[in-house]
């Protein structure tokens, strides 16, 4: 099997995440990551990572109101 | 491994734009816009419509909103404001310039009602609008003094091992981002990124606009996109590594 760096699978590893990769590709990233626990490590920190930044602003979606003052001028730059 | 550098078979969404070209030479919904209202609007249309389209609720409500009524405008900016006021908080990081947006998003929304088709739901016509808005005010706005990307992404050996890996995080640091204190360290986090890193990693995984849309939005290729996002992934990973390493 073809071999792959740690830095060549760190590279790809968006493309791998989403799919975008050939399937023989994958196969090589697969068996890289099976004897590689630093990359293991890497790759679930990553996902953990992607995963934070979905989360990170979810108070926002809920509590966040339209300040009267903003709506009223919303409300005044209609006519101009 | 030499044949993934280049790799052909890279799949896309399938998204084809319509691009400026194809826009008639005379619009007539873009009577009397001013020139960054029809660049935000020309902007607007390279984003995909989404398969769900309007409600009955939101029909009648552009049906007033056509005709001029100044209730249905009101109802329309108490209803859909907050959640667009939410997204240009987060893509331009103060209250003060998200306001402004949202503003500058309801007069073009407003004024361009005769292009709305309702290929969308209203809601995801004013998403795209307000997206607009903030990033034509993030373009304006004078950048600050930022640490480059380089310093945050990983180093590596000369045959390619890891320089310096960092132990997995485990089930922990998943489950600490429901605690609003850890929320609230990730934002920073993202605030420390390179504004156009941060950019294109808020509207991807964030606001889940896919690869085409953002690069018509920034004005930049696809492969740049892909390349920021990556980098801008990684280098979130390196910041977040204090906050969610054991």
């Amino acid at each position: 099997m073809t071999k792959l760096t740690c830095h060549e699978l760190i590279d790809f590893l968006s493309d791998y995440l989403d799919g975008a990769l050939p399937d023989e590709t994958v196969a090589v990233f697969d068996h890289h990551l099976s004897i590689c626990p630093d990359c293991v490590a890497y790759l679930d920190n990553f996902r953990a990572t992607l995963q934070a930044t979905k989360t990170a602003f979810a108070p926002d979606a809920a509590a966040t109101n339209v300040p009267e003052e903003l709506v009223q001028a919303i409300l005044a730059s209609r006519g101009k | 491994m030499p044949p993934i550098r280049n790799h052909p078979t890279h799949k896309g969404s399938g998204y084809r734009h319509r691009g400026f070209k194809n826009l008639p030479a005379v619009t007539p919904g873009l009577a009397g816009l001013e020139g960054d209202d029809s660049l935000l609007l020309m902007v607007a249309e390279l984003i995909p419509t989404d398969v769900v389209t309007m409600s009955s609720e939101e029909e009648s409500l552009v049906v007033s909103l056509r005709s001029g009524d100044a209730a249905a405008f009101e109802v329309t900016v108490r209803q859909y404001g907050g959640r667009m006021l939410t997204v240009a908080r987060q893509l331009l990081g103060n209250v003060d310039d998200a306001q402004d947006a949202v503003q500058d998003a309801f007069v073009t929304a407003l004024r361009s009602l005769d292009r709305f088709e309702g290929r969308s739901s209203l809601a995801t016509w004013l998403h795209r609008i307000v997206v607009n808005a903030a990033l034509m005010k993030l373009r304006s706005r004078r950048r600050r003094h930022e640490q480059s990307i380089e310093e945050f992404l990983p180093t590596y050996l000369d045959d390619g091992h890891q320089a310096r890996p960092v132990p997995r995080w485990g089930e922990s640091a998943v489950a600490s981002l429901e605690q609003d204190e850890t929320r609230q360290l990730v934002r920073q986090c993202i605030d420390r990124l390179p504004e156009t890193h941060r950019t294109v990693l808020l509207l991807r995984d964030l606001q889940e606009l896919d690869t085409e849309t953002v690069a018509g939005l920034l004005e930049i290729s696809i492969d740049a996109v892909k390349v920021r996002l990556h980098r801008a992934r990684q280098a979130l990973r390196t910041l977040l590594d204090p906050v969610l390493g054991p």
